[in-house]
């Protein structure tokens, strides 16, 4: 009686680490900072709170990073994303959002990076990575006006 | 190893409930649990965004769309003898929030403006496609944009004007910015203004700022025993992400408290200078500010008649007036909690409708979860993707409680019987 009840057990504790396996995907990398793994780590630590660990977003607040062309699309927008924030009334897959971005200037361009590949190539995402040289780029016409700690674009196409 | 045994046919028997809670779409109640004697049914779906939703004095529904649907913002239901609400008209081309019904006229509000129709006798409305526009021009930059609107006995009508900002910060949800001084924003939002309900074509110069320092308010009721506005606040978002040397995401997921709050012409509830710790019972300065997380402040600002939890999302409040409900129900306060966002990376909550009880127009006791399961599981309100969420309330003539729900514009009617 007792072996049965502990056999199981056993059964159930092994069909539960691999139903843990099967939900939280390890992200089987190099031992060196890799550019998924910091990734990661930058989504969880500025961007998790609002777009949420699933990159869905918040229904008419914070829109969702899945399938949509502004994470999909043109890079060097998704950058300027980051870099100067948003808070424009735009439709993201035929939904608005309200709340406003601000601005990751502060970010260095490897998390910058990072990040966005990651994003790119989550959620179900399929898109190509962004290398911190893309971010340089962009961020080279952003200068820091001397009366206020904020960054600001030199007027170029947008 | 018996111990091992033990906790592993816990492990086991968990596994099991946690299969069987996906039957709940079947479960009767409209998978809704509620307290003995209580039955739920969902009496239409799929109609669009349902904010908050009115029911006339004959059993007619009004219900407010966030967005429009094919170009119409308000929809009509009639309750037909077999429990199901068919749909009977659309108008107004507005998205919005805000719908009530006094002394023969429907208010319903967009995002700027609030427009009134008359309803004839049998409280159908005369003319829907020419509303009489009573106030316009209201602040709208997107966050915090509902404008919730109720009536007193008086001739005026009460409009939220959220403040389009979640701390005043120098730059809006930015790490570390801080509070602008004299948060201008709170001349022209961040409160509730009063209006004439019957004088078209009203502005912000015809009104009052009634009540100040409420970040956003979307559930607010008059309360009819006490002839008193009474409204729910939102409370400011990210202690943790915008001062994390001073707030663990664990305090970030339950302060700041959100607050019921008893209004009187002139109040101040603080924001965006203080917030509510309904840990501590106290008011305390905003790191914005010079807080710390444990000094006070707002020694002018009004406190809380109640304080729940932090980011429940309050968006709906219902003083119940009605017979139908046991005693106890009777001027106590319904709140619809549309469930929270902001408390990631810990879980989610809310999604439920709660009920606090008042007693000579005072807390009685504490407030308990009424209505709860519109989420769909424990792991969809964890993870915030709700199959419903809470939003509108309002009280049918027999005394029957209706909830509305914004994400697949389900509407639930909640009996008693006896």
């Amino acid at each position: 009686m007792k072996s049965t009840i502990i056999f199981l057990s056993m059964l159930a504790f092994i069909s539960v680490s691999v139903f843990a396996q099967t939900v939280h995907k390890p992200v089987t990398k190099p031992a060196t900072v890799s550019p998924v793994v910091n990734g990661k780590k930058i989504y969880l630590q500025y961007c998790l709170s609002c777009h949420q660990a699933d990159g869905g977003g918040v229904q008419n607040m914070n829109p969702p990073l899945i399938g949509t062309q502004y994470v999909l699309g043109d890079k060097a927008r998704l950058i300027k994303i980051v870099l100067k924030g948003f808070n424009d009334a735009v439709e993201i897959n035929g939904q608005t959002y309200t709340n406003a971005m601000p601005a990751f200037n502060y970010l260095k361009d490897k998390d910058i990076a990072d990040v966005l590949s990651y994003i790119r190539s989550h959620f179900g995402n399929k898109a190509s990575a962004v290398k911190p040289a893309e971010v340089s780029l962009i961020r080279g016409p952003i200068v820091k006006t001397p009366n206020k700690k904020k960054y600001t674009v030199r007027s170029k196409n947008t | 190893m018996y111990k091992k045994a033990i906790i592993s046919s816990i492990v086991s028997l968990l596994l099991i409930a946690g299969l069987l809670s996906f039957k709940i779409p079947d479960a009767p109640n409209a998978g809704l649990k509620l307290p003995t004697g209580f039955t739920a049914n969902m009496i239409a779906d799929n109609i669009g965004f349902a904010r908050h939703l009115a029911v006339a004095p004959n059993g007619l529904i009004y219900v407010k769309l966030l967005k429009t649907k094919n170009g119409k913002g308000i929809i009509e239901l009639k309750q037909n003898a077999d429990g199901i609400a068919e749909v009977i008209n659309r108008f107004g081309d507005y998205g919005g929030t805000g719908i009530y019904i006094k002394d023969g006229y429907l208010y319903a509000s967009s995002n700027e403006d609030i427009f009134r129709y008359k309803l004839d006798a049998k409280n159908e409305v005369i003319s829907p496609d020419q509303p009489e526009v009573i106030v316009k021009g209201l602040l709208n930059r997107r966050e915090h944009d509902s404008k919730s609107i109720v009536l007193d006995n008086a001739g005026n009508i009460y409009v939220n004007i959220g403040a389009y900002s979640n701390s005043c910060q120098e730059e809006d949800r930015q790490p570390g910015s801080m509070g602008r001084a004299g948060c201008p924003i709170l001349d022209s939002a961040g409160g509730i203004w009063q209006f004439r309900a019957d004088k078209p074509d009203q502005g912000y110069a015809n009104g009052i700022r009634y009540a100040t320092g409420l970040r956003n308010v979307v559930g607010l009721d008059w309360n009819q025993q006490l002839d008193q506005l009474f409204v729910m606040m939102h409370g400011r978002d990210q202690l943790h992400d915008l001062f994390p040397a001073l707030y663990t995401t664990q305090q970030n997921a339950l302060l700041p408290a959100e607050c019921l709050y008893a209004l009187k012409k002139g109040d101040d509830c603080g924001w965006p200078y203080i917030y509510y710790d309904q840990l501590l019972h106290k008011k305390i300065l905003a790191p914005e500010y010079g807080g710390d997380g444990k000094k006070e402040g707002g020694k002018n600002a009004k406190d809380p008649d109640v304080a729940f939890p932090g980011h429940l999302a309050p968006n709906g409040l219902l003083f119940y007036t009605g017979t139908m409900f046991p005693e106890k129900y009777r001027n106590g306060a319904f709140i619809a909690f549309h469930g929270s966002w902001n408390r990631a990376p810990e879980p989610q909550a809310g999604y439920f409708v709660v009920f606090q009880p008042y007693k000579n127009g005072k807390p009685d006791g504490k407030w308990e979860v009424f209505a709860d399961g519109f989420s769909g599981s424990a792991q969809k309100t964890a993870s915030g993707r709700a199959d419903h969420r809470p939003c509108g309330l309002a009280q049918g003539p027999d005394g029957a409680l209706y909830v509305s729900d914004d994400t697949k514009g389900a509407i639930y009617k909640i009996t008693y019987n006896k």
